[in-house]
């Protein structure tokens, strides 16, 4: 099963570090990551393998709400399906 | 890997432009609950609910955590309860309200619909005591949402049930006065009403369903809002509808997501998606603030009935494609106090009860969350019931009426439901009395267009 992980917020050193740190610490094998920068403006998605996860979607969607809020970012964790339904056909 | 602008898109409807899943609504035949002794038909009833809907509620939770996707509510539509009153006239249907109650209790629903009638052709013999029995039931009760059916364009204008009905619906308002009249709020009288709509407070399951379904009613006014925001002016009206369409086909794709896992979760076949634009009172998230978008200066002013037609259209040929089963209302609702953009429109006097119904020929339902004077007469919301029904007679479509009566109030001020039901202002209502012609009672024939075989 895979998920999106989407970061957006204020350009700070160490997000990548930080977001991959949680993903290893859950076992999630990160797949995919494409990451620009717009003036300050930071946006991350990093599609990720949960299959080995030790945490379910939900619990990974709480656990990167509280990251987010501690680091002033907006972080999103979502089902792969969600992406794949509603841009394809 | 899926293309990024999607996947930022999709962030933005969930997270600025209110999109959401408005409900799951489970669907359940009682018809095997009939039993001429009431207190074992009551008991079968909340049994069989309870049972069916005992994950319902968590499933829910459980895909909207899993998916991050706001499923807002849960709830549950039944066979009309008529039918089973019908076993027992001389008993009162009440009994059937309260043990629905209590099962949506138990289960944890916000809304469970399907106190119900279908009259739009004659009384059967529970119907009668039903409709006496809506103001009762629905004071007593919480959760418990009821509609009548009093038209079709099979079968004509059943003109008694009309004429009760007015009545009805201010002895509910009066029963409720305390509560804002919150009675009224839960109580639709329909012309053509589908049998598998999953939104409150219409939701009924139909005889010709199966004993148990999920149906799934989609949002998002406020994503067709900010896509319409993002148009050229120079954009005509095609590329208008273009874009609405492309937008309602992600919505549905959403909805169908959510729908086939639920049913795969639960073990319940999946029945259909209703694709409708329910707006909330949150700002932005308002079908006047679409059709305002699109360029007509406030929402009842000249412009507004056309720009509705081509947002009613355009929601369905986007998302019939979207979804495997697409059914229930679909379409753009008004629901006036649910709307914030409808309520400034109603205050600023923009937008008038008479526009409302001219609107309603050409939306997916009728005149709705509508709030009038507390002294407007039974005859004349029989009047407005009447012609709502005409409309959707003829034009085989739904129409309905949701207004509340507010007892003891005048134009100019407000009712305050709270929730999703919102606020709205008490509207002029045109006074001119209907009364002999509602009197007269009798059925309005069937019009030519139902003769199709």
């Amino acid at each position: 099963m895979r998920a999106v992980i989407t970061v957006i917020g204020k350009d700070m050193v160490g997000i990548l570090a930080q977001i991959a740190a949680s993903c290893a610490k859950h076992g999630i094998n990160v797949l995919e990551v494409t990451q620009s920068i717009l003036q300050d403006l930071f946006a991350m998605i990093m599609l990720v393998d949960i299959t080995k996860s030790d945490a379910t979607v939900a619990a990974l969607s709480e656990e990167f709400d509280s990251l987010g809020a501690e680091m002033g970012l907006s972080i999103h964790v979502m089902h792969e399906d969600v992406f794949n339904s509603m841009h394809r056909i | 890997m899926i293309n990024t602008k999607d996947i930022l898109e999709t962030i933005r409807m969930f997270d600025d432009e209110n999109l959401d899943v408005r409900t799951i609504t489970m669907g359940i035949s009682l018809l095997d609950c009939i039993d001429p002794n009431v207190e074992a038909s009551c008991r079968k009833v909340y049994d069989k609910i309870c049972g069916f809907a005992e994950h319902l509620v968590q499933t829910g939770e459980d895909i909207s955590r899993e998916y991050g996707i706001p499923i807002v509510n849960k709830r549950i539509s039944v066979t009309p309860i008529a039918i089973l009153a019908g076993a027992n006239p001389a008993a009162s249907p009440v009994h059937f309200a309260r043990a629905l109650d209590k099962a949506a209790k138990t289960v944890g629903v916000n809304f469970i619909g399907g106190y119900s009638a279908l009259v739009q052709k004659g009384f059967g013999p529970g119907d009668y005591a039903l409709i006496e029995s809506i103001p009762e039931a629905l004071s007593e009760t919480e959760f418990v949402c009821s509609s009548v059916n009093v038209g079709s364009t099979k079968a004509g204008i059943n003109m008694d049930a009309v004429k009760k009905m007015g009545r009805v619906i201010r002895e509910t308002a009066e029963r409720t006065a305390d509560r804002d009249c919150i009675g009224a709020a839960k109580l639709v009288v329909f012309c053509n009403a589908p049998e598998d709509n999953p939104f409150m407070a219409g939701a009924f399951h139909g005889v010709s369903e199966g004993d148990c379904v999920i149906n799934v009613g989609v949002s998002g006014p406020g994503v067709v809002r900010a896509a319409i925001a993002k148009a050229s002016p120079a954009d005509d009206l095609s590329a208008i509808a273009e874009l609405i369409k492309r937008t309602a086909f992600k919505i549905t794709r959403m909805g169908q997501l959510v729908a086939r896992e639920a049913s795969k979760r639960l073990s319940v076949p999946f029945g259909i998606v209703d694709l409708s634009l329910a707006p909330t009172p949150a700002v932005g998230d308002s079908v006047a603030d679409i059709l305002e978008g699109m360029g007509v200066g406030q929402c009842g002013g000249y412009g507004t009935t056309a720009a509705l037609a081509l947002l009613n259209d355009a929601v369905k040929k986007g998302g019939v494609m979207a979804s495997s089963h697409v059914g229930g209302l679909s379409g753009a609702f008004i629901p006036v106090s649910e709307d914030a953009g409808m309520v400034r429109a109603a205050k600023s006097g923009a937008l008038s009860l008479e526009k409302l119904e001219a609107m309603t020929a050409v939306c997916s339902v009728g005149l709705d969350m509508i709030v009038v004077p507390g002294d407007v007469p039974a005859e004349v919301l029989s009047g407005m019931i009447a012609d709502e029904a005409a409309i959707g007679m003829v034009n085989s479509k739904t129409t309905a009426v949701r207004v509340i009566p507010a007892i003891g109030k005048k134009v100019g001020d407000e009712l305050n439901f709270g929730g999703l039901l919102g606020s709205g202002p008490v509207m002029n209502v045109n006074r001119v009395s209907p009364k002999a012609f509602i009197d007269r009672g009798g059925r309005i024939p069937a019009p030519l267009q139902s003769l199709k075989n």
